[in-house]
């Protein structure tokens, strides 16, 4: 009887040790081995343009000691977090009128055409903001037509947070709508019903019981901005280096992969500390 | 009467005979048909490049494109020797191609040296030691282009004018520190753009920063391109008529101007890579880009048009495509392109002399980021 149950006890944690085994796989072959092989990249030297494995420190103190990296550093967090807060606030009565105010077949179609846009590539759709945004563009023309000089539009601020907003926005509304959706209803009653008007509903019941998804919603909205390459050079016009753009720039001239994996790894650290940061936020107790 | 049946293995018989027969000189073809690998920028192993010399030879070209010198030497100390026939090379590029042993002695005598300009003879970059290692295809001078409805030629006759008010939000740059420092050098007064001390290097530290409330965006090549035909930019110093050749085919009106401070000179050439096993139909490849035939065809590439340095090629320039050629400074007479560097006001592009590339690539990045 004993030796029965301990069959089954072993079948069953084999069984579901085989359904374990593809996450570990992949962190190991997909995040832990090249991270690994980064960071070991990053004290290698460069001799004759070729990459040579070394064991030296000269590349760490050549990026943190340089103002253009740090300057990089500052403006892309600056973007990064522009972008997300931005995304954020538009999303939000978007995803407000998905969730309380559509019926079930309008709310599935309005979040499948929020998916629509991932169907085309993210760099065609920034070259076809391009042609709005640009001299003889669309929006130029039509301002210039009613008698507004609204001046250049592309490699500009604004042209930057056109090109995040696109990047990010559906993503933010998917988030935001997917946690309001999950709401507990009752909550809203209750709060009716204790004599809440609508704005101390939506601020003190609605808002705070979604806030994971709210924060969730805005720190996707920050990574990609945050490691965002495609914006910055055919919106921002390469005018404003992000850190993106100095790891290329790093790799173009000179060959030099270990410095840019420096780069890369102040980028890995900083975006893992404000995952880590904004999840603890997210589902801390009120 | 005799009936003659088609059974179904003697039509799928008779269908395999034919297939073959149809098919017999196309194998046969292809069996003969040698492969040539090419290391080259963009645009040298398309069709209107090299289709002529692959029909004649019965050889496909197979190339793989780099975008920059750095790049090229970093993809040939990853590969093994003999991995690339032909070897496309900026001339800035070439000694270090020698110095890293990449590249084939060359003998002058195969090569159609007496039908180039003297200057071409024995272009300074391509030889060491008295020997010849690579033979020059075509070049091409960098100054200011510009869009001649905001700017005019006159205008743009000194680079002074960058920092001019009105110009303003519409000044764009290359992404590339190497020609854009170079011609703003030019405009320092240095007489050796790349040769420059530590005070030159500081000064031109200096101007460049100067420089940049002016500038609009720093674009790759596609950017370049859509920048200046859109009017989003109206000058760009640091690049010319392999610019501005390919936006005039498209109908704007764009030019490049070498202004009074001089301008840049970059130089294209082929060598042979080392250990290659095709050296001798590489070695006819070069021999017909230096052909009065070759050089008309390298002179309008489709990619972008160049100067060449061969006078039967120049002749032929000026009677078949005269309105190319005068854009590209081939026509008789004074300030022609070889009249240009005859007077000194053409520099050669190189890499930094006296400071670290590292630290002309360093300045570019927090230039960028002022």
């Amino acid at each position: 009887m004993t030796t029965l149950i301990s069959i089954r006890r072993l079948s069953r944690l084999a069984y579901g040790g085989l359904w374990s085994l593809p996450l570990p796989l992949w962190l190991a072959g997909f995040f832990l081995g090249p991270m690994i092989l980064l960071i070991w990249l990053s004290f290698w030297d460069v001799r004759n343009f070729l990459l040579t494995p070394d064991f030296q420190i000269e590349n760490w103190q050549k990026m943190l000691s340089a103002d253009y990296f740090w300057a990089a550093y500052l403006r892309t967090t600056l973007i990064a977090l522009s972008a997300a807060a931005l995304a954020s606030l538009i999303a939000l009565p978007c995803a407000l009128a998905i969730s309380f105010f559509l019926g079930l077949k309008a709310r599935m179609v309005v979040l499948g055409l929020f998916v629509v846009p991932f169907f085309t590539s993210y760099l065609v759709r920034i070259y076809s903001w391009q042609i709005y945004l640009t001299e003889n563009g669309i929006i130029m023309k039509t301002l210039a037509a009613i008698g507004i000089d609204s001046g250049s539009l592309l490699n500009t601020p604004f042209a930057l947070m056109i090109g995040l907003v696109t990047l990010t926005l559906p993503l933010v509304i998917v988030i935001q709508s997917i946690s309001m959706l999950s709401l507990d209803k009752t909550l809203i009653d209750a709060a009716y019903n204790l004599g809440c008007g609508p704005r101390r509903v939506l601020f003190a019941t609605v808002l705070p019981a979604v806030r994971p998804g709210i924060v969730l919603g805005a720190l996707f909205a920050f990574i990609f901005s945050f490691g965002d390459f495609v914006t910055a050079t055919y919106l921002g016009g390469g005018k404003f280096t992000t850190l993106s753009i100095l790891i290329a720039d790093t790799v173009k001239s000179g060959q030099q992969w270990p410095r840019a994996a420096v780069v890369a790894l102040v980028m890995i650290a900083t975006l893992l500390i404000s995952a880590l940061g904004a999840i603890s936020y997210a589902y801390r107790r009120a | 009467m005799v009936k003659t049946i088609l059974t179904r293995r003697a039509l799928l018989k008779s269908g395999v005979i034919t297939a073959g027969t149809l098919a017999m000189p196309s194998i046969v073809r292809a069996q003969s048909v040698t492969e040539m690998t090419m290391l080259a920028w963009y645009g040298q192993a398309e069709p209107d490049a090299v289709a002529q010399f692959e029909e004649l030879h019965n050889v496909k070209i197979t190339p793989k494109y780099y975008v920059g010198g750095e790049q090229m030497l970093a993809l040939l100390a990853q590969s093994p020797p003999g991995t690339y026939d032909l070897i496309h090379a900026d001339a800035e590029y070439v000694q270090q191609l020698v110095r890293a042993n990449f590249v084939e002695k060359l003998d002058p005598e195969d090569y159609h040296f007496d039908d180039f300009y003297p200057e071409f003879h024995k272009f300074p970059g391509h030889w060491h030691n008295d020997e010849l290692y690579a033979v020059i295809s075509r070049f091409g001078f960098l100054g200011i282009s510009h869009n001649l409805d905001a700017v005019s030629v006159k205008e743009a006759s000194s680079y002074d004018m960058l920092w001019d008010g009105k110009h303003k939000d519409k000044v764009g740059h290359f992404d590339w520190h190497l020609p854009n420092l170079g011609v703003l050098s030019l405009r320092d007064g240095n007489s050796d753009p790349y040769d420059i001390g530590g005070d030159a290097w500081s000064k031109l530290q200096d101007t460049t920063l100067s420089l940049k409330p002016q500038v609009r965006g720093f674009y790759d090549y596609g950017g370049v391109l859509s920048s200046l035909k859109s009017g989003e930019v109206t000058v760009m110093p640091g690049i010319g008529e392999w610019i501005t050749g390919v936006l005039r085919r498209d109908g704007a009106n764009v030019t490049t101007t070498i202004p009074e401070q001089g301008g840049i000179q970059f130089t294209e050439s082929f060598s042979i890579g080392r250990g290659s096993r095709k050296a001798d139909l590489a070695r006819k490849f070069i021999q017909h880009t230096s052909s009065p035939d070759g050089q008309f065809t390298l002179a309008n590439l489709n990619v972008f048009p160049a100067i060449i340095p061969s006078k039967v090629g120049w002749e032929r320039m000026i009677s078949e495509r005269p309105d190319d050629a005068r854009h590209l400074g081939i026509f008789k007479g004074d300030g022609n392109s070889i009249d240009l560097i005859r007077k000194g006001r053409i520099h050669i592009r190189q890499l930094p002399v006296q400071q670290d590339l590292a630290d002309w690539n360093d300045f570019w990045s927090a230039y960028k980021s002022a």
